[in-house]
């Protein structure tokens, strides 16, 4: 192929005008690079700026004690992993409101599954007994119920690229409308209150402490639900980066008509991502399961979407789309919690460390912008 | 002779090394309908946004009513009495007719609106045009667009205008709707109002003007009374320069028919149009602007959709979308590189490469290495000048910008290239490496296996179409009236066949006459 591009040989037609191109000799830095390492530099040091501060100003330097560090990966887990979701949404130019029902939704489906009850039977004590099948499948149920609470969440994640497509309304309003449904949903499943499973199962330690803690999980170094995030957020990052999808998702979210006229198939693309918006949002599901202590209950995640899409615009996502990146994301979701968690233990009132988180978020907004100014005018 | 109402005298405008204006002189009476006449191009609209505030002149002078005038900004200018109608009209869509008309000049006591006040401007205003039937509480969104222009010119009369000018004005109107404006415009003229009435519809010219202004190369190359000047007179003024040998052309052999378009109408554009298409041919679409060359080319690329009629493109017969047709080896460079041809924010690499990531690396894998790579032969050839393959195509310059997306049909390798307005708004020297490679392409090498490709090009500039077409067809009003060998055609004669009927002696209607079939 490169044979027949260069036998069609350049020849100058007008003498091109001096001009800051091409130098040669001077050897030029890939843009992407520069741009793209400089904002994730930026990001990881202001990480550990104020990583820093609370290491030094928790007393008792406890903030840098093997179990708190541990406490900040799985907070941060549930955020992280529903955020790679978030941020294909919002690099292809959408926003998905609906995420923290969503994971409800996956939270109260896998409860729900685990607690499936095989009829009454009459105990041995004379007075009914409920069975359930947990009890009977004790390998099995736990597969099925991470793979219905999944699944549920993927579903909801297409009904949300559907309706934005099919229906052509914006995705905010879209979301907005879902936010509420599946939030109603979950409520229903769970007859509005909480599902207590019968027994504890691997899924419920997905995110217990491994490394601080006695249990026999210690060899994981990690908890098996951060392992999850990281296996996530790898496959993640790939597919954005190295993939025809990846490039059409990009290609979208910065100019969708220039999409379309590139035949990339722009309607199909938005589903695609919303309905991974959902699968990250199930996964998140499961950890967020977990991390409430292993039961249904209805309410939860209620108002993550906004510290969901906060990592992704901290991370350099941008909202009119086009822009950012699953690293990004990850740093940005990790500031968050770094924050929250340092605010707690500094004693911090709540409104206070969203007000830092606030504060942070429009900061990182703003740097941004004006790095690239300066960058555009040099 | 009286004070003119607005005098132009020498006014130069330049951006970076172009001269967008260089001695445009121009004097309007009160009273009078001044018409403003010139090919695309010829520095009509850098005029009006000097008049209307928009951009400074670098020299020259204006007076309006015998006073110096230079609007430093579009309200000054608004505030001096001069009044733009655009084609795309400035309403707000949402508020009602009566907000539109004054808005920005509410009679208010305080922080209070004056209701009952603006009621009586605002019916004033409307009875001042005889239109009183215009409602005055309903929303401009839900009007007809003639009516909605009416609006807009009352808003102009409400706030004393004291030149109006109209950019087209008929462009968005109905054959009906036409003489309703006309006679507004006589009577805005009988009440001592001036009138610059900008039009390519010379037929309208000769009609409504009194006197009329030829700009040509951002100069005034002659004025006169339009009763005193025919069309074809009016035409050679516009055109008038010889063709430069910026047109190279090496031996072109046709092949086989690569595109066959028949009866093809879309949605209001184009209506049934017929053409075909040969490899190793470059067939030019000249036309005005709105005359539904885009369309057809839009229609053909499934940009948009087929009403009637069929394409044929190689084997492949029927409408498609863009996926397919880039897959059937058809590329289309819009015309409006900005908002659709191009995304901004995403690198050389990747606007490059879109349309064709298959073969970038194994499966649905793509490496950006091998983006790069790929990009780098076109980056040479065509010399993109730029930092590296990654740098973003909004930082580039408007040349280089036209460059990269013609790089990604040459990327995708098609047979067809669909090229709407390749030279637009882009310095010479990029025009003129556009013109060789379009040759190069109709060419083809078969020596080294490179067959000669097909080029459709939509084009505003009648000369570039001379130079680089074979064929050249001509759209007028939504109909491609008539294709000819290019060497049959002058600029004279395509300027006629795309501002009208072929002679001023028929009778100045506003049907759509096919001609020449």
């Amino acid at each position: 192929m490169s044979d027949e591009h260069s036998s069609i040989s350049p020849q100058p037609v007008a003498p091109s005008p001096p001009g800051p191109p091409g130098r040669p000799g001077k050897p030029r830095l890939p843009w992407r690079q520069t741009v793209g390492t400089l904002q994730i530099l930026g990001r990881l040091a202001a990480l550990a700026l104020i990583f820093a501060f609370f290491a030094l100003a928790v007393e008792e330097g406890t903030f840098v004690k093997p179990r708190n560090l541990e406490n900040i990966l799985r907070q941060s887990a549930v955020y992280a992993t529903a955020a790679l979701g978030m941020t294909m949404i919002i690099i292809a130019g959408g926003i998905d409101l609906s995420i923290g029902s969503v994971i409800a939704l996956a939270v109260v489906v896998s409860a729900w599954v685990l607690n499936l009850p095989q009829g009454a039977s009459a105990g041995p004590a004379g007075h009914s007994q409920v069975d359930y099948w947990i009890h009977d499948w004790p390998v099995l149920l736990p597969w099925l119920a991470a793979l219905a609470g999944v699944g549920i969440a993927t579903l909801a994640g297409l009904l949300n690229g559907v309706l934005c497509v099919a229906l052509r309304i914006v995705p905010f309003v879209v979301t907005l409308g879902t936010l509420l449904i599946y939030r109603g949903l979950a409520k229903i499943i769970a007859q509005e209150r909480p599902i207590y499973p019968p027994e504890e199962t691997w899924l419920t330690r997905l995110m217990d402490p491994t490394l601080t803690s006695q249990s026999a999980h210690r060899w994981m170094l990690l908890p098996p639900g951060v392992w999850l995030l990281l296996a996530a957020a790898i496959v993640a990052g790939i597919m954005l980066r190295y993939t025809r999808l990846g490039r059409h998702i990009y290609a979208v979210g910065s100019n969708a008509e220039t999409a379309r006229l590139c035949g990339v198939p722009v309607g199909r693309t938005k589903m695609i991502v919303y309905t991974l918006g959902g699968f990250f949002g199930g996964l998140a599901g499961l950890m967020e399961f977990s991390w409430i202590g292993g039961n249904g209950i209805p309410t939860t995640a209620a108002g993550y979407e906004l510290a969901i899409i906060a990592a992704v615009v901290i991370g350099g996502g941008s909202l009119s789309g086009g822009e950012g990146s699953v690293l990004g994301s990850l740093v940005g979701a990790l500031i968050i919690t770094v924050l929250s968690m340092g605010g707690q233990q500094m004693g911090w009132p709540r409104p206070v460390q969203e007000m830092a988180i606030g504060a942070i978020l429009i900061g990182a907004v703003a740097l941004d912008y004006w790095q690239r100014r300066w960058r555009l005018k040099d | 002779m009286s004070v003119a109402r607005l005098q132009m005298q020498d006014v130069h405008k330049r951006f970076g090394a172009t001269w967008a204006l260089r001695g445009v002189s121009l004097t309007i009476q009160p009273g009078e309908v001044h018409a403003l006449v010139g090919e695309n191009g010829a520095g009509k609209s850098t005029l009006m946004k000097v008049l209307s505030g928009a951009v400074l002149p670098d020299r020259g002078e204006i007076w309006l009513d015998g006073q110096p005038f230079t609007p430093g900004s579009p309200l000054h200018a608004r505030r001096a009495g001069i009044a733009m109608i655009y084609q795309e009209l400035s309403l707000a869509p949402h508020l009602t007719v009566m907000e539109n008309i004054l808005l920005g000049m509410e009679p208010h006591w305080g922080p209070w609106i004056l209701w009952t006040k603006m009621r009586r401007q605002a019916a004033h205003a409307l009875a001042a045009l005889d239109i009183p039937d215009i409602p005055l509480d309903v929303p401009v969104r839900q009007l007809p667009i003639a009516q909605q222009q009416l609006v807009e010119i009352a808003r102009a009369l409400a706030m004393d205008c004291r030149v109006l000018i109209l950019d087209e004005p008929t462009s968005s109107l109905t054959q009906q709707e036409v003489p309703k404006l006309f006679s507004l415009i006589h009577r805005l003229k009988s009440a001592g109002h001036a009138i610059v009435y900008i039009s390519h519809f010379l037929e309208e010219v000769q009609e409504i003007s009194d006197r009329f202004t030829v700009l040509r190369d951002g100069q005034t190359v002659a004025t006169g009374w339009t009763g005193q000047t025919s069309i074809d007179q009016m035409v050679a003024m516009m055109v008038g320069r010889e063709v430069k040998e910026l047109y190279p052309r090496r031996r072109r052999t046709p092949g086989e028919v690569i595109l066959e378009v028949d009866q093809l109408s879309g949605p209001g554009k184009p209506l049934g149009a017929s053409l075909q298409v040969r490899r190793g041919e470059v067939l030019g679409i000249a036309g005005l602007v709105g005359a539904g060359r885009t369309e057809l080319l839009r229609t053909i690329f499934g940009l948009a959709p087929v009403r009637a009629g069929k394409i044929r493109i190689g084997a492949w017969i029927g409408p498609g979308t863009p996926e397919r047709r880039w897959r059937q080896g058809v590329g289309y460079l819009s015309e409006d590189r900005k908002q659709e041809g191009l995304a901004l924010g995403l690198s050389l690499a990747d606007n490059i490469t879109l349309p064709r990531l298959e073969g970038l690396g194994p499966g649905w894998f793509v490496w950006p290495a091998r983006q790069a790579q790929a990009c780098q032969p076109w980056i040479e050839k065509m010399q993109i000048r730029c930092q590296s393959a990654w740098q973003p195509v909004g930082t580039l310059s408007g040349g280089t910008q036209q460059k990269v997306a013609l790089a990604r049909l040459l990327h995708a390798d098609v047979d067809l290239l669909l090229l709407d307005e390749p030279t637009r708004g882009i310095d010479v020297g990029s025009k003129s490496q556009i013109y060789q490679l379009i040759d190069e392409l109709a060419a083809g090498n078969p020596a080294e296996g490179r067959p000669p490709k097909a080029v459709v090009m939509v084009s505003s500039t009648l000369q570039e179409l001379l130079g680089v077409c074979d064929r050249i067809g001509v759209m007028s009003r939504g109909r491609l009236v008539e294709v000819r060998p290019a060497s049959q055609w002058s600029e004279h004669e395509l300027m006629l066949a795309a501002t009208g009927p072929v002679s001023a002696s028929l009778p100045a209607s506003y049907t759509q006459t096919p001609l020449g079939k």
